[in-house]
């Protein structure tokens, strides 16, 4: 092992460290070491297994992507615009965030369930309801992901700085040819960095898909609801479901290691 | 140099709430003048209003204070299973009192009501529902077939002839009822006790020969009980003339 | 009416009126904090500012940045880190609709004309401080500004590095046919490069003029320290002399108690020949002597002396007409 010029780390640091470390791995290799191998793979057989680790997979994903697409804007105006209410407004926005996923699921209930505010006139004009479809699902994972997504891209923003905008606008550049050619590709790192947390805040998404969407296979039983109902009749393939869980989400977060460290790490 | 003592004042006074956190077994009816007992109730969601309303009256007259969780029946017997603190367990079925059996926590087991399925509707049945076979043309839900209430709605169905599928299966009987009071679902499948509580806000249609599909309650006392003797005063209070009239109000069925 | 007129006020930074010819290098010079880098904020519309900017007749003021026609080579440069050196002075020309091909056809003549063709593909980190400078330039002279600010362009630059760039500077803005405003804090830079003067301090314009005047008769500690004389003022009144004119004894000497200072020596540094010797004698003076008088008279930090001057060798001058109001009284 190198030494480190700077010495060696101080065990006041290193200590709390590692105890965050157990806390944090602890549960995760007991239960991989409580699953058997076999019951695992049998798990990944059944359909209901794999049409819910498909839907999880898809839905957040097409997630992700409504939420860049409205939340990249978002965040710009956020970072780079001045206006009464700027505070406010970015406070209100991460309320998702802090909301009890229930609460979420009400809420979103309220307003697009199928007698919400907004739901019911849409389901007596269009005849399409968010609730028990795969579209709600997308809407309550972009609903509680969204926030992530916003506030992640807002600080790659700020931490950029607009000097490049001020160079940019003074070669003739408009705010938009800015902020496609300057803006974002500075600050990508930070963008792709909260699209992954978006990602990852989908994927373990439940109370607010099963309050508003309830649980149906194929439609809106997503992995997280099919090991909370299968929980209640079968521990152990509740156990090797989130197993599964486990290892989808550890390998893409894995593989994306590089990129969702966010600023600073160019 | 001059760090090193911050460093360990920093250390004891994390350690010092850690420790104060030790001393809660020793506050059960002990503090002289004579202090109320306390009474740990573990029962199955659908016999919230039931067991409340029949705690009130245990209160007073045990000079005790009875403390409920209800969930679940799967994951409360499981937990007396690992040894959970409780004083008394009541189940929505079979399997999970097994469960809790097996593992050697309860005391006699006995069943003391039953519940049949209903069709409930939001008061104004938007979807003109009747009977199971106009389920079909509606947006209905009922419980996941991993919870009691989600087997004994596979049953009805099946004895029924009814092949309609549901929008959602709900994860307890309460999230179902609550999906039908709010509108989102046309109809569901819920308890009879379930629809009582509800009063006015649904609509309840009864389900001709649901009683072959009954689900039974049963209830024990627990091992790890720290006053058996109040313990078994709940379970005779439910088992009693007194209870079984709660019971039947609340619109459970005779054991 | 071709040219730039300025008249502007940066709230609580500087107050500025200045008028330049196409074609002028018109230097802006003064201390640290004086207000020069927020004058030329004002005029490429980066600052908020009172008053009025115009160019070529047209008025700036409501002008957004982008459509002044005002090309900027920052002090920190602003390269865009994610564009190669090519990318980046292309870029002007692209915002402003110039095919692909095209911009960076011109973008590459722009290297070329700099010196530094073959490091089109690099990135800014790639480059060395007097490379990324001259890419800074191309960039902004690519788009065919009408006003180009520089602020300090030479900071942070090797001696060598900035002596060659400031020759290629000269030719470069020789063949430029707009107006250039160049800020600077060293005075080499507005002698060799600038048309004219424009001095700086505390927030307003204390002195403008050709290089050669604004040097001889300097109205402003700031450039009488840049170019090695003594100023005094009194009044309107400025009375000039060089160091080397100051004679520097221990003992009170005789001769006229106008030119005469008492003092603490605060620093003696070698300058050619002779020792400059720093004295706080109620003005800050300089003196040059010999390094054998040095030594005999024990001129070092601490000293008390007796500073004075021939009236014969004190050059005296007042304000000029165009500048009394401008000027801190």
């Amino acid at each position: 092992m190198t030494r480190d010029p700077l010495g060696r780390a101080p065990l006041l640091i290193l200590v709390p460290a590692a105890l965050a470390v157990v806390v944090l791995l602890l549960p995760l290799v007991v239960m991989v070491g409580s699953t058997d191998l076999p019951g695992l793979l049998d798990q990944l057989r059944t359909e209901t297994a794999r049409q819910a680790l498909w839907l999880s997979v898809s839905t957040s994903t097409v997630a992700m992507l409504i939420a860049l697409v409205l939340g990249l804007p978002l965040a710009w105006v956020l970072a780079r615009l001045r206006f009464r209410g700027r505070s406010l407004l970015r406070a209100l926005i991460v309320v998702p965030m802090v909301l009890p996923p229930v609460v979420a699921g009400i809420a979103l209930r309220t307003a697009f369930g199928r007698s919400g505010t907004i739901g019911e006139p849409l389901l007596d004009a269009t005849g399409f309801a968010f609730p028990y479809t795969t579209w709600g699902v997308v809407l309550a994972h972009v609903f509680v992901a969204m926030p992530f997504v916003v506030i992640s891209i807002e600080g790659a923003l700020r931490a950029a700085g607009s000097e490049y905008d001020a160079a940019a606008a003074t070669l003739g550049a408009s705010r938009w040819t800015t902020f496609r050619r300057v803006t974002v590709p500075l600050a990508l790192p930070g963008i792709v960095a909260g699209m992954v947390l978006g990602w990852a805040r989908s994927l373990g998404e439940f109370g607010a898909t099963i309050t508003f969407n309830g649980n149906y296979p194929g439609t809106t039983q997503t992995m997280p609801t099919l090991i909370y109902v299968t929980r209640q009749a079968d521990t152990d393939a509740a156990l090797a479901l989130s197993l599964v869980m486990l290892v989808v989400s550890v390998s893409v977060l894995f593989a994306l290691r590089e990129r969702w460290l966010g600023v600073g790490t160019t | 140099m001059i760090r090193k003592p911050l460093a360990t004042v920093l250390a004891l006074g994390l350690l010092v709430p850690l420790a104060a956190c030790g001393d809660d077994d020793d506050d059960n009816g002990g503090d002289g003048g004579g202090g109320t007992s306390e009474l740990m109730v573990l029962g199955a969601a659908s016999l919230t209003d039931v067991f409340e309303e029949l705690g009130a009256t245990f209160e007073p007259d045990y000079d005790a204070k009875v403390t409920f969780s209800f969930g679940s029946s799967t994951d409360l017997a499981g937990q007396v299973a690992d040894g959970a603190p409780g004083d008394v367990l009541a189940t929505a079925d079979q399997t999970s009192m097994t469960v809790a059996e097996d593992a050697g926590v309860t005391g006699d087991v006995e069943t003391f009501a039953t519940n049949v399925l209903v069709i409930v509707t939001p008061p104004d049945n938007p979807a003109g529902i009747q009977t199971l076979d106009d389920l079909g043309d509606a947006t209905w839900i009922r419980c996941a077939d991993e919870v009691p209430c989600g087997r004994a709605a596979l049953g009805v169905l099946e004895d029924n002839g009814v092949t309609a599928e549901p929008a959602s299966l709900e994860e307890d009987v309460r999230a179902t009822l609550d999906k039908v009071i709010s509108g989102e679902a046309d109809a569901g499948l819920v308890y009879a006790t379930d629809a009582v509580a509800a009063d006015d806000s649904v609509n309840t249609i009864e389900i001709p020969g649901a009683e072959s599909q009954l689900t039974s309650y049963f209830v024990t006392t627990l091992e790890q009980s720290e006053d058996s003797d109040l313990a078994q005063e709940w379970v005779d209070l439910v088992l009693s003339d007194e209870g079984q009239q709660v019971l039947e109000d609340a619109g459970f069925g005779a054991p | 009416m071709s040219g730039l007129e300025v008249d502007v006020t940066v709230p609580g930074r500087v107050t500025v009126a200045l008028t330049a010819e196409p074609g002028e290098v018109l230097a802006v010079i003064g201390p640290n904090g004086a207000g020069k880098t927020s004058l030329l904020g004002a005029v490429a519309g980066l600052v908020a500012a009172e008053g009025t900017v115009r160019l070529n007749g047209r008025e700036l003021g409501p002008l957004p940045v982008r459509e002044r026609g005002v090309g900027v080579v920052f002090q920190d440069k602003l390269l865009f880190p994610h564009l190669s050196a090519l990318e980046n002075v292309a870029f002007g020309l692209r915002s402003s609709g110039v095919p692909r091909p095209e911009a960076r056809a011109t973008a590459l003549q722009w290297l070329d004309r700099l010196g530094i063709g073959e490091l089109a593909g690099r990135r800014p980190k790639e480059l060395s401080g007097g490379q990324a400078q001259r890419v800074a330039i191309a960039r902004a002279l690519a788009q065919h500004p009408d006003v180009l600010l520089l602020d300090e362009p030479f900071a942070g630059l090797d001696v060598g590095v900035a002596a060659g760039l400031r020759i290629e500077l000269t030719r470069h803005l020789a063949s430029y046919d707009g107006i250039t405003l160049l800020v600077t804090h060293d005075a080499i830079d507005a002698l060799t490069l600038a048309d004219r003067v424009l001095v700086i301090d505390d927030g307003v314009v204390a002195q403008v003029g050709t290089p050669g005047d604004v040097a001889a008769r300097p109205r402003t500690e700031h450039v009488a320290r840049l170019v090695g004389l003594n100023v005094i003022r009194q009044g309107d009144v400025f009375r000039c002399f060089a160091p080397g004119a100051v004679t520097v004894s221990l003992a009170r000497p005789e001769g006229s108690a106008r030119n005469l200072w008492r003092g603490t020596v605060l620093s003696a540094a070698p300058h050619g020949d002779a020792i400059r010797l720093l004295v706080a004698a109620g003005p800050e003076l300089i003196a040059d002597v010999t390094p054998v008088a040095t030594r005999e008279l024990g001129l070092e930090p601490g000293r008390e002396v007796w500073l004075s001057v021939k009236e014969t060798a004190v050059d005296t001058y007042s304000l000029t007409p165009e500048e009394p109001d401008k000027v801190r009284p």
